[in-house]
């Protein structure tokens, strides 16, 4: 394996993430909040490991395959949260460096999950880097680094592939470093695009700020107890919708600016995608309308909370632990779902689903019919069996593994099992909120920072979606030469 | 540029590890979705899963914002459609290979015109020109051809004994009767473009232009042209070999083809009564030694395996043949033959790659210039130019010696109504002719900038 571009890449990326670091430098100095030292000591101690990783490390050798770019993406998430929870303890807001990792995993993870009791205690600085390490690891970091960062390796594939989510990487131009700057040129365009629209809603341009970045990474931190509940309808409708949005795969929108129209209305994943959002939120209407205030109270609350939970941001106008059964029901079978593939959103993905179940169907079919050749297709195209089988093996591969965090986290002591399977799922799938004691109204501070770990490493396997983090802390890559 | 490339065999993907290297960016094509997974990994190009000749297809490759589209599957009438289809659909420049001889002939340029190629490959031929030029000129390191082919330059490296040593230009012509211009010349690190007045050294590497007879005629008087092979032995009786046999044969030499299969010879013999042909095992020295090896000034292996091109060509090198040729087609295989001591490896995949790089070069030189074609010399430290002279331009009718060029400028050659001229000081530039202009040092991008 070659170790050394793995660890002069991991170098580039902490370099990356000081300079990421003085946006919430500046917003420090503008609030003179205390923040200034924390994030200046941070910025020095990642540019010091940064230039030593990427100066020990240089190589004439920049070609890398597969196995680097899982390892390298492993890694890199996992170097990233750590330098990126300094500032939290450096300034004492969260004294604890577990659970300081957990709050910053969970913010580059986009999960939104938080060990804070009181959100609206923290200074601002810190509130904005929390929310701005949502964005960041929303597209992801890695595509950051290719998309300005220049003479990477034409091999760079391995590390986008391993960092993108959905089960197909597409290529959006010839060059690796333009379709990450696409990217993030979209991802900006639309991230603005909110801000623009919340702010002239008469939300402050801080708290625009703040909830731009949660909806946009589909994270769900917000600066408040009560999450989005204080908004006014119309800043709600705007998140609600901007979180759909976001939930949509991203090809389609350059295929939109492309203005080949009809490719991008023709997908099926985004066709279901919208149906699956279209029957839950009718659904959980009319089974909370007797709760609300009226038709459109219930119709707002939850298309929001459909929207919040299907492109796991994790925000809510409303504690929707207090919600009938069959609401709660759906919202967690939308948690395993998740968004498109090729979004910022965690979760199973919607093609992945859908393949699962046209496979399943396929299956039947030939039990019935022995004789039976069908092809699966999808987005119209027929799908190669090698594609079926590795969704096949993610999904058990994925049921294991959330198997294996409940048990584990089943040994803290004092927690239910629907707490303890929610919370795993809602880690897993990078949403945030669960029910009961991890409800919207609570939090993650009643886990022992053990399970607090073991929850945020959850939250990593889900967000890069198992094999990195698999292949980054198996033995055998550290062993091995 | 934007580049598509359809066909990821053997030769595509060797055209995208060098274009890419030439920092293009690349879309390939193949219907077969392993080989363009394999392509992924290792190349940073956008890979399509489909047929070229589909339009769908090729408008979601972005067809219509390509500046060069690439045909090179296996078939060359699935080629020239794709090419065709491409062209209609708005790519600027395209490239097909097409190797069938039957198209390879007469009817090419008409091809050509009728579908808008920009230039059709043909690696046998490409190769069998390439072996023609070693094997005829051995003193030459290169030969370019100019406007459709009325032109060549040769580059040369002049020896201490070469009568071209020592005179001026401006006498050279008078002492060897013919119309010749040095155009260029590398002297250790520095390109020159020489004038009447510049004498030559030995250790020189000039570029030489001329018509076609005329060059033969003066590198025979200059010594240049002694050691062609006049007996030449090819192994295996394949395309490269039918091409090369017929160029030699046209230019005078004696060629022996050795094929194991007897409908083959009697292909070869039919098709060339010149040639001499014997049916047999190639690798069997009895069959070398009867067909006449030692007689032989060269030797070139032409089988379909690599391995017995080069092992045959080791035993031939053995046996004192002057000079040996192998082709062979895995770069791996090529650079261990040239390591253990084989001078001349040659890959139709090579061949073909330089051709298509050195046009792609040109076409990007060209975007946004009036220049009608770039040829690069001496490693690119000099270029060619060619030029269409409009009826507006304002140097026409003027002798050549009256006009003043820049400095590192020359005139190497007029071509007007189909007849090449290489121009003297009397010779004027007249509307509608074209014109290779030979620029050192400094990129044109259009004829007015010649002048001062």
């Amino acid at each position: 394996m070659n170790r050394k571009m793995v660890y002069f890449l991991i170098g580039r990326i902490l370099l990356l993430e000081s300079g990421l670091l003085l946006l919430p430098l500046a917003v420090s100095i503008y609030y003179a909040d205390g923040g200034l030292f924390p994030f200046l000591i941070t910025i020095a101690l990642g540019l010091a490991l940064g230039c030593l990783l990427c100066g020990l490390f240089r190589t004439d050798d920049p070609v890398i395959f597969a196995k680097e770019g899982f390892f390298v993406t492993g890694l890199a998430w996992l170097s990233v949260s750590a330098l990126g929870a300094l500032p939290f303890v450096l300034s004492g807001q969260i004294p604890n460096f577990i659970d300081a990792f957990f709050e910053t995993v969970s913010g580059f993870t986009t999960t939104g999950a938080s060990i804070l009791t009181d959100v609206e205690a923290m200074a601002r600085s810190m509130l904005f880097w929390r929310s701005f390490t949502h964005w960041i690891g929303g597209m992801g970091v890695l595509v950051l680094m290719v998309a300005v960062m220049p003479n990477l390796s034409g091999r760079t594939i391995h590390v986008l592939r391993a960092e993108m989510p959905g089960p197909t990487m597409g290529k959006l131009s010839p060059r690796l470093r333009d379709t990450a700057k696409i990217l993030y040129t979209l991802y900006i365009a639309m991230t603005l695009l909110e801000l623009v629209l919340l702010v002239a809603g008469g939300m402050p341009l801080f708290d625009s700020a703040i909830h731009t970045f949660g909806t946009a990474g589909t994270g769900g931190f917000g600066m408040k107890a009560a999450s989005i509940a204080g908004y006014s309808p119309y800043l709600q409708w705007v998140i609600a919708v901007f979180m759909m949005l976001f939930g949509i795969n991203f090809n389609l929108y350059f295929l939109l600016l492309m203005r080949r129209f009809r490719a991008a209305l023709r997908s099926e994943e985004l066709w279901t995608y919208v149906i699956l959002i279209g029957t839950a939120t009718a659904l959980i209407c009319w089974n909370i309308l007797p709760l609300c205030a009226g038709f459109s109270d219930a119709l707002r609350s939850a298309f929001f909370q459909v929207t919040s939970i299907s492109s796991t941001t994790g925000f809510s106008t409303v504690d929707f632990d207090q919600w009938p059964t069959l609401s709660r029901m759906i919202l967690v079978l939308l948690m395993f779902i998740g968004a498109c593939a090729g979004s910022t959103a965690g979760g199973l993905k919607v093609s992945r689903a859908v393949l699962l179940f046209k496979t399943t169907r396929r299956e039947i079919r030939h039990l019935l019919h022995p004789r039976s050749v069908t092809s699966v297709r999808f987005e119209g195209k027929p799908v190669e069996s090698a594609t079926l089988i590795s969704i096949g093996t993610y999904f058990a591969l994925y049921m294991g593994l959330f198997a294996a965090f409940w048990f584990i986290v089943s040994f803290q002591p004092g927690f239910d099992g629907v707490t303890n399977f929610t919370a795993v799922a809602s880690c897993l799938n990078n949403i945030g909120p669960g029910f009961n004691l991890v409800g919207p109204a609570a939090s993650y501070a009643g886990y022992s920072p053990f399970f607090k770990v073991v929850l945020a490493f959850a939250m990593l396997f889900g967000r890069l979606e198992i094999y990195p983090m698999l292949i980054s802390l198996s033995p055998s890559t550290w062993l091995k030469k | 540029m934007r580049i598509i490339l359809v066909g990821c065999g053997k030769i595509g993907v060797a055209l995208i590890s060098a274009l890419v290297a030439e920092g293009h960016d690349m879309v390939a094509m193949d219907s077969r979705s392993t080989v363009l997974e394999e392509l992924t990994n290792q190349y940073d190009v956008m890979c399509m899963v489909g047929n070229g000749a589909d339009c769908e297809a090729l408008q979601a490759a972005g067809v219509d914002r390509t500046d060069l589209f690439i045909a090179v599957t296996g078939s060359d009438e699935l080629n020239m459609l794709m090419c065709f289809l491409a062209k209609r659909q708005g790519a600027d420049h395209t490239i097909a290979r097409i190797r069938n001889p039957q198209y390879n002939d007469k009817s090419l340029s008409f091809l050509r015109q009728q579908l808008g190629l920009s230039m059709s490959v043909n690696p046998e031929l490409l190769t069998a020109q390439e072996l023609h030029h070693i094997l005829k000129l051995p003193a030459a390191s290169k030969v370019e051809t100019f406007s459709r082919r009325n032109f060549e330059m040769v580059e040369l490296r002049l020896k201490e004994d070469s009568p071209l040593v020592g005179g001026r230009l401006m006498d050279l012509r008078e002492r060897f009767r013919a119309r010749f211009l040095i155009c260029v010349v590398q002297r250790g690190a520095e390109v020159i473009i020489p004038r009447g007045d510049f004498t030559l050294q030995a250790g020189d590497r000039i570029g030489l232009t001329a018509d076609r007879v005329e060059l033969w005629k003066l590198l025979k008087a200059a010594g240049l042209a002694r050691k062609q092979a006049r007996n030449v032995m090819l192994l295996g009786g394949s395309r490269i070999a039918y091409y090369l046999s017929k160029m030699l044969l046209s230019s005078g030499s004696n060629v022996n083809l050795i094929d194991t299969d007897r409908a083959v010879c009697h292909k070869f013999s039919d098709m060339l009564p010149a040639i001499s042909t014997y049916c047999g095992d190639g690798t069997h020295p009895e069959l070398l030694q009867e067909a006449g090896l030692h007689n032989q000034d060269a030797f070139v292996c032409l089988t379909g395996m690599d391995e017995e091109n080069i092992l045959v060509a080791y035993y031939a090198k053995a046996q004192r043949v002057g000079q040996v040729i192998a082709k062979v087609n895995h770069d791996e295989m090529a650079r261990m033959a040239e390591q253990m001591g084989l001078e001349i490896v040659i890959s139709p995949k090579d061949v073909v790659v330089n051709v298509v790089i050195r046009y792609a070069r040109a076409l990007q030189s060209s975007i946004g210039s009036s220049i009608e074609n770039l040829y690069q010399l001496m490693d690119g430290k000099a270029e060619a130019l060619e030029f269409i002279i409009s009826e507006e331009a304002d140097f026409t009718d003027i002798p050549l010696k009256e006009l003043e060029l820049k400095k590192n400028i020359l005139i190497g050659g007029i071509l007007r109504d189909r007849r090449a001229i290489i121009p003297d000081g009397d010779d004027v530039i007249l509307p509608g002719d074209r014109v290779v202009v030979i620029a050192g040092q400094r990129r044109l991008n259009a004829l007015g900038e010649i002048l001062q």
